[in-house]
């Protein structure tokens, strides 16, 4: 139990403590910042609390005031006071008022004196109430803790430095706007003053006429009988009825369509209705004898095609045999299915599994018998019956796609670019949309044709949601089913197609023109060529030993393609002006330039007709004669010598006689001085005609031609031909029409007599950017290349 | 306040009305719109008439793009009321053809309601207009400051509107050269001049004549610029200039002097005539106006008409350069190389070609006291020398019998070449290539074989005999006529293809009265180039000498002491801590000017790359044409 109160007083003393610090706070600071601290919490705590709390702090403030020799005084004075008290019985709460630490109040002991009464556990125990008081105070105290010093007020210099800046800146922001417009007017081409000055209609009257309002009762009255009439007011000559009537069809046109349309949507039930009933029969039989109805019109046609257009038979009949291949790829008729194997057991007993076992097996051997190699001669057809045990496909992928085999690569090629037929994938469903296609083919061409019709008018919606519901049921092919079946179709007919070809070669006639010989037949050629051309290559291979390195490069020239060839000649053509770029040598070539004597029946003239066809070789005789004593071509070299020698820079001799060594009559200067003053002059360009051997060219500067040239780059250009550039275009009239003329020659500068040139006013910047348009011929050009690139011209 | 209602507005108001009466071509635009496939050539008259005169897109588009246009400006209008396919598919192809559809619009629609059927100016083709372009375009290497790049920007756009004026400003339908077709297997030489004559129209045929002057001995002859005029001199004196088409004689006088050269100079009133002993200037009336004694014993005479220079050549091997226009000799050259009497102009640049005894032609310009460039050309003497009007091609005949074509651009390399049994002693290029030779009393014509290629020499064009040896031949300008002085008077030779079809009217108009020439005379004088601007290249002015250039920046920084526009080289910075000791300085210093080394060689690294790809790219075509090598290849045999 004792120890109990010595804790209360501690926390007592903390309170006083903090008080004490606050107090010590309270004299530095100024009294807006209390002001402050209240303000800040108004809102957290009772005004009650809050004077209280003040009343406090100003009553200690006092106290401390006080005491300051008048303390025993005063300790005396209260004693007495509490003895008094104590006298009266009754006892009168007592606030024990804080002071300076002492007796009563001490950070060591906790001393009730001035209560007297005894501190009880539940005191302890409950929060004391002033506590939230004190948190409040608490709060402040931080805050005003956190607070830093007030800083120094700045230096003079640096207050005006931040004034200079913030004036800077709002000054550099009023002359910004000027800017654009005083770029705009430096790169102008033309300036007009005075500038603001109304603009030129450039726009067409409709366009000022638009914002036009009706103002006058005359006017209004006139626009209100127009517009009662449904007249055209602005322009155009027709209503829009009249118009509308104009594009309208006629009413025979309109019947017409009318019917076909009709026409159309009962085939196309028809057609639907039929196919629905087909596919519901469940008779096997029904369908059977259809397949082999189909069949049977397949190759009609394929026959008839082939009689007319032999190269499309050719397509069908690839596809039928890329058909054949996909059926091959799925290994149906091995016998080894699950329906296959239920049939094997049932074969013994049942005649009608057995044949279907015996038909599978058939396929089988169809489907894996050996292709015939077309292109193998013709006595391949026995091998081709013990070839059956090789797979076909492996024969089928070295005819069909070349093989990397470099031997048998060279000719190939040019046959299958020849003949892109061959290489053309052909899908599955094609062969089957084309099939379906030539089945139909009348009634689906009216279809088509009506289709097309439809979709390329797209009037009424009702045409419309038709339209779009034939042409689902016309581009969805129904796969499955239908699918298999034109696969064993067409495997059929390829059998059959086969079995014909063999025929005809067994009778040994040609082949008039089945589709699968004329395809042998490139291909024959084709190997045999190959053939034909690896012979003289291997013969020119060993005799390349015996010849000579030049034919060796020769020949192998010969054999290359001929777009290489051609190459060749090129840089053989290229190579004689490179070989010119060797001088003086080929000079002789130059000037005897292989000349061809003209033989035109009256080049020669009368006087001299009588000669003979020796006449060249008599001429060449007397020219020979006649520049005996000059050779002309050692005068020229000589003088070109003599040319360069002039042009070269000759070196400074600096050397004076006499100087470090004895000088005079018969005395030469010694080589190491001669060398020590020698100034070397800088090696010249080389010469215009370095390469040139029949040519002087003279290295002199036309000086007075230069006179007139430009010699300075003027302010923006920092290199020649950028300024080059903007002087090419000539200005005269000579090369240019006269509105170029005028324009290329118009005055920078435009000033109107008797008009004042203002200053641009600060109102007009931001107001009315237009008054500051370019000028009014730059708009001109601008409009003017603007419409060129509107309207490319095309070159077709 | 009601306000005039907008197109937008009004469609919506609009019912039947008075039907009014069409414009024509709005008619046809709707006709056109519904039926675009069964257009009608009469119908189409207007729209295809413009299209055929750049002629590159097929008619058929031509024909159905204009209605599209107007069609498209009414579905706009009423959209919700009409929805038929055809809008709808013109909308769908406009788009592509026309980017700016609203300006389009805005053109489109005027006051009264009709519509320009070819609204903006007319389209000029491309290829029309980079025929007058002058420079490619400005390839930029570095990045430029923004003041450079807009004028470069702004010269471009200068240069692109003049070129595209110069192209809408070009004749249409202009006259079109041909040239004599022989039939199957026959050879053009073989026709005869009567024969051509006979076949021409009567005035063309006029045009073939002989004159028959016997008396004064070999002619030479100088047509006038315009080909209206001609002159004539006989070497014994005999002077006369007519109008050769309307033979009308201006003048005809005996200078009781040999004679040796006529020439026109600028216009047909004056011509100067080199006579035995000086250089005399007669009038049109043959009036003796000057005597020029300062040129004597001149051989040649040739005129350079934009610099009214009148070249002689003279027999104590002086090139003498006289001023028409002020009477001066700007310049007297001395060829050194003995006699000049073989010499022609280039009429593209003004220089003038000699030939010499030694086989070699030299060039000339006033401005340099020595041979721009000498060409070796023959083994003998040169005979006559003849430069075509492009200024491309040099012709040349020696005393070796040759005949041999040289290319003037920078090469001087003999092109083609020809011996002929006597050798030319006259050559004459036509404005349109046709080379003529004289041979003793031959002419033969020679002609490029094919459309745009070179002029070949293996067949001749046409031949025609003379009465007399030829002493001097001249194409007349813009006309199809060949002028041959020959020892027995003149003749005047068709020879169809020659002359430029289209003559320019400003420059020199055949047909030009009295007072047309004065005028073209004040202007031409006015437009004198000066006679130092004569060079090898005239595009040579529009280039900044850089020699000078140089020169002047030299003398600056002499005078400086510096170079201003130098870098400052790089100055390590001062640092502390003993981080600027001599060994640190010099090592930063180092670091700067290694990574400048490095940067250069990353840089020539790049571009040799670059060359060698360059390289690459032009070898490979070829083999990539072939199938590709396979790893087999080299066990081929």
């Amino acid at each position: 139990m004792k120890k109990v109160p010595e804790k209360s007083s501690l926390r007592v003393s903390n309170h006083e403590e903090e008080v004490l610090g606050f107090l010590t706070n309270c004299e530095l600071s100024t009294s807006e910042d209390e002001g402050d601290n209240n303000n800040k919490y108004d809102g957290e705590m009772d005004g009650k609390i809050d004077r209280e709390v003040d009343g406090e702090v100003d009553s200690e403030v006092d106290g401390v005031d006080g005491e300051d020799g008048n303390n025993n005084n005063e300790r005396k004075h209260q004693k007495l006071l509490n003895v008094i008290c104590g006298l009266g019985g009754k006892k009168r709460l007592k606030l024990a008022e804080r002071s300076e630490a002492s007796l009563q109040v001490s950070e060591f002991n906790v001393s009730t004196e001035g209560t007297g009464e005894k501190l009880e556990l539940t005191e302890l125990l409950a929060p004391i109430k002033s506590s939230s008081s004190l948190g409040i105070v608490k709060k402040r105290l931080k805050s005003v803790k956190n607070k830093k010093t007030v800083e120094l007020p700045l230096s003079k210099e640096e207050n005006e430095r931040i004034l200079r800046e913030a004036a800077y800146n709002k000054i550099s922001q009023d002359m910004n706007k000027w800017e654009p417009i005083v770029i705009k007017n430096r790169t102008a081409a033309q300036l007009v003053f005075p500038l603001e000055q109304e603009r030129v209609l450039n726009a067409p009257i409709e366009d000022v006429i638009e914002g036009w309002k009706v103002s006058t009762p005359l006017e209004k009255e006139i626009f209100s009988l127009l517009h009662k009439n449904k007249q055209p007011v602005t322009n155009t000559l027709l209503t829009s009825e009249e118009k509308a009537s104009l594009q309208a069809m006629s009413l025979e046109e309109a019947k017409q369509r009318r019917a076909e349309l009709q026409k159309a949507r009962a085939l196309q039930s028809y057609y639907e209705a039929r196919a629905r009933r087909e596919k519901k029969v469940k008779s096997k039989r029904f369908h059977k004898m259809l397949k082999k109805k189909k069949t049977k019109e397949v190759l009609k046609q394929f026959e008839e095609l082939r009689k007319i257009n032999p190269t499309e038979a050719l397509e069908q009949l690839k596809k039928i045999e890329n058909a054949r291949i996909q059926e091959r790829m799925t290994l149906k008729h091995q016998n080894s299915g699950k329906w296959a194997k239920s049939k094997a057991i049932m074969a013994k007993y049942d005649l009608e599994a057995r044949k279907a076992m015996q038909e599978q097996l058939t396929k089988n051997k169809e489907l894996t018998q050996k292709l015939e190699v077309p292109s193998e001669s013709e006595h391949d057809e026995d091998e081709e019956e013990d070839a059956g045990l090789i797979p076909a496909i492996v024969n089928e992928a070295q005819l069909s796609i070349d093989g990397p085999n470099p031997w048998m690569q060279k000719q190939r090629l040019n046959h299958i670019k020849n003949s892109p037929t061959q290489e053309k994938p052909v899908a599955n469903e094609v062969a089957e949309s084309e099939d379906e296609e030539e089945a139909t083919a009348e009634d689906e061409l009216l279809l088509q044709e009506v289709e097309e019709r439809r979709a390329f008018r797209k009037n009424s919606k009702v045409e419309q949601g038709l339209q779009n519901h034939t042409v689902t049921t016309v581009t969805v092919p129904e796969k499955t089913k239908e699918d298999e079946e034109v696969l064993v179709h067409l495997r059929d007919l390829s059998k059959q197609l086969k079995q014909k070809a063999k025929k005809i070669r067994q009778n040994g006639e040609q082949p008039k023109s089945p589709p699968s010989a004329t395809r042998s037949k490139p291909s024959v050629q084709r190997e045999e060529q190959a053939l034909l051309n690896e012979r003289p290559s291997r013969m020119v291979e060993e005799d390349l030993e015996t010849l000579d390195m030049e034919e060796v490069s020769q020949e192998p020239e010969l054999q290359k393609p001929e777009a290489e060839r051609q190459h060749r000649t090129h840089s053989n053509q290229k190579s004689p002006q490179k070989t010119k770029a060797e001088p003086v040598t080929d000079l002789h070539t130059i000037i005897s330039v292989k000349a061809h004597i003209a033989n035109s029946f009256l080049s020669v003239p009368t006087i001299v007709e009588q000669e003979d066809c020796d006449e060249d070789i008599i001429q060449k005789q007397l020219i020979k004669e006649a520049f005996a004593g000059d050779d002309v071509i050692a005068d020229f070299q000589r003088e070109k010598r003599e040319a360069e020698k002039a042009s070269e820079p000759k070196d400074i001799d600096l050397c004076l006689p006499g100087w470090g060594q004895w000088g005079g009559p018969g005395l030469a200067i010694s080589a190491r001085k001669r060398r020590r003053f020698l100034i070397k002059a800088p090696k010249a360009p080389p010469r215009k005609d370095k390469c040139l051997p029949n040519v002087v060219i003279a290295e002199k500067r036309n000086v007075h031609a230069a006179a007139h040239q430009v010699n300075m780059l003027p302010f923006p250009f920092t290199h020649t031909n950028e300024f080059e550039h903007t002087i090419k275009t000539p200005v005269g009239t000579t090369w240019n029409t006269q509105r170029a003329f005028q324009k290329l020659t118009a005055p920078q500068v435009v000033t109107k007599p008797g008009h004042i040139i203002e200053p641009i006013k600060d109102n007009n910047v931001d107001s009315s950017p237009s008054h500051f348009d370019l000028p009014n011929l730059q708009k001109k050009g601008h409009q003017y290349l603007n419409h060129r690139k509107r309207e490319p011209v095309k070159d077709v | 306040m009601e306000a005039a209602p907008k197109p937008s507005s009004k469609a919506q108001v609009k019912t039947k009305g008075k039907k009014q009466p069409l414009r024509y071509w709005e008619g046809k635009a709707d006709e056109a719109s519904l039926l675009p496939s069964s257009l009608t050539a009469p119908d189409s008259v207007i729209v295809t008439k413009r299209k055929r005169e750049d002629g590159t897109q097929p008619r058929g588009s031509q024909v159905s793009k204009r209605p599209k246009q107007t069609q498209r400006f009414k579905s706009k209008q009423n959209q919700k009321n009409l929805k038929s396919k055809h809008n709808q598919k013109h909308l769908q192809l406009k788009k592509d053809l026309r980017p700016n559809q609203k300006q389009e619009l805005r053109l489109n629609h005027t006051l009264s309601g009709a519509q320009d059927p070819f609204p903006g100016p007319a389209p000029v083709s491309e290829n029309a207009v980079k025929k007058f372009q002058r420079s490619s375009k400005f390839v930029k290497k570095h990045p430029l400051k923004f003041v450079t790049e807009d004028k470069l920007k702004a010269a471009t756009d200068e240069e692109e509107e003049t070129s595209v004026r110069a192209a809408q400003a070009e004749l249409l339908l202009s006259e079109e050269p041909g040239f004599l077709e022989g039939e199957d297997g026959e050879d053009t030489s073989t026709i005869c001049q009567a024969d051509i004559a006979e076949a021409v129209d009567i005035a063309s045929a006029a045009k073939h004549f002989d004159l028959n002057l016997h008396q004064f001995g070999p002619y030479r002859l100088n047509y006038s610029r315009t080909g209206r005029h001609l002159a004539l001199c006989g070497r014994r004196g005999h002077v006369a200039t007519f109008d050769w088409i309307t033979k009308k004689l201006m003048c005809e006088i005996n200078v009781m002097e040999a004679v040796r050269d006529i020439r026109f100079l600028h216009s047909e009133t004056l011509f100067a005539v080199a006579q035995k002993r000086w250089l005399h200037i007669y009038d049109n009336q043959g009036i003796e106006l000057h005597c020029v004694r300062r040129c004597d014993r001149i051989t040649r005479l040739e005129f350079l008409p934009f610099h009214f220079l009148l070249a002689t050549a003279s027999e104590t091997g002086f090139l003498t350069y006289l001023d028409v226009s002020v009477g001066k000799i700007v310049a007297s050259l001395a060829a050194r190389a003995g006699r000049l009497d073989v010499m022609t102009q280039n009429p593209y640049n003004a220089i003038i070609h000699l030939g010499h005894s030694n086989g070699t032609v030299s060039l000339w310009c006033p401005a340099v006291k020595e041979p721009l460039v000498k060409i070796l050309c023959h083994r003998g003497g040169v005979r006559s020398v003849a430069v075509d009007s492009s200024g491309m091609y040099m012709a040349t005949s020696g005393l070796d019998h040759q005949v041999k074509i040289f290319d003037l651009r920078g090469k001087f390399q003999p092109l083609t070449s020809r011996a002929l049994p006597q050798g030319a002693g006259h050559l004459a290029f036509s404005q349109r290539g046709l080379l003529a030779g004289g041979m003793g009393d031959v002419v033969n014509i020679w002609r490029a074989q094919g459309q745009g290629s070179f002029l070949s020499l293996d067949q001749p064009y046409l031949t025609h005999r003379l009465p007399g040896h030829v002493h001097g031949l001249q194409f007349c300008p813009f006309e199809d006529v060949l002028g041959a002085g020959h020892s027995r008077g003149f003749s005047s030779i068709l020879v169809p293809g020659a002359g430029e079809p289209n003559f320019d009217g400003l420059e020199s108009n055949p047909y030009r009265s009295h007072k047309q020439r004065q005028e073209w005379e004040v202007k031409a004088l006015l437009e004198k180039i000066p006679a130092e601007l004569i060079d090898l290249d005239p595009r040579n002015l529009g280039e900044i000498d850089v020699i000078s250039l140089e020169q002047k920046k030299k003398e600056q920084i002499e005078r400086l002491g510096f170079d201003p526009e130098a870098k400052a080289p790089f100055q390590p910075k001062q640092k502390k801590k003993g981080r600027s000791s001599t060994a640190n300085l010099v090592k930063r210093k180092t670091k700067v000017k290694d990574q400048k080394q490095r940067e250069k060689v990353r840089q020539s690294q790049q571009q040799q790359d670059q060359q060698q790809k360059k390289k690459k790219k032009k070898l490979t075509p070829p083999l990539s044409t072939g199938p590709l090598p396979s790893a087999l290849d080299r066990f081929k045999r």
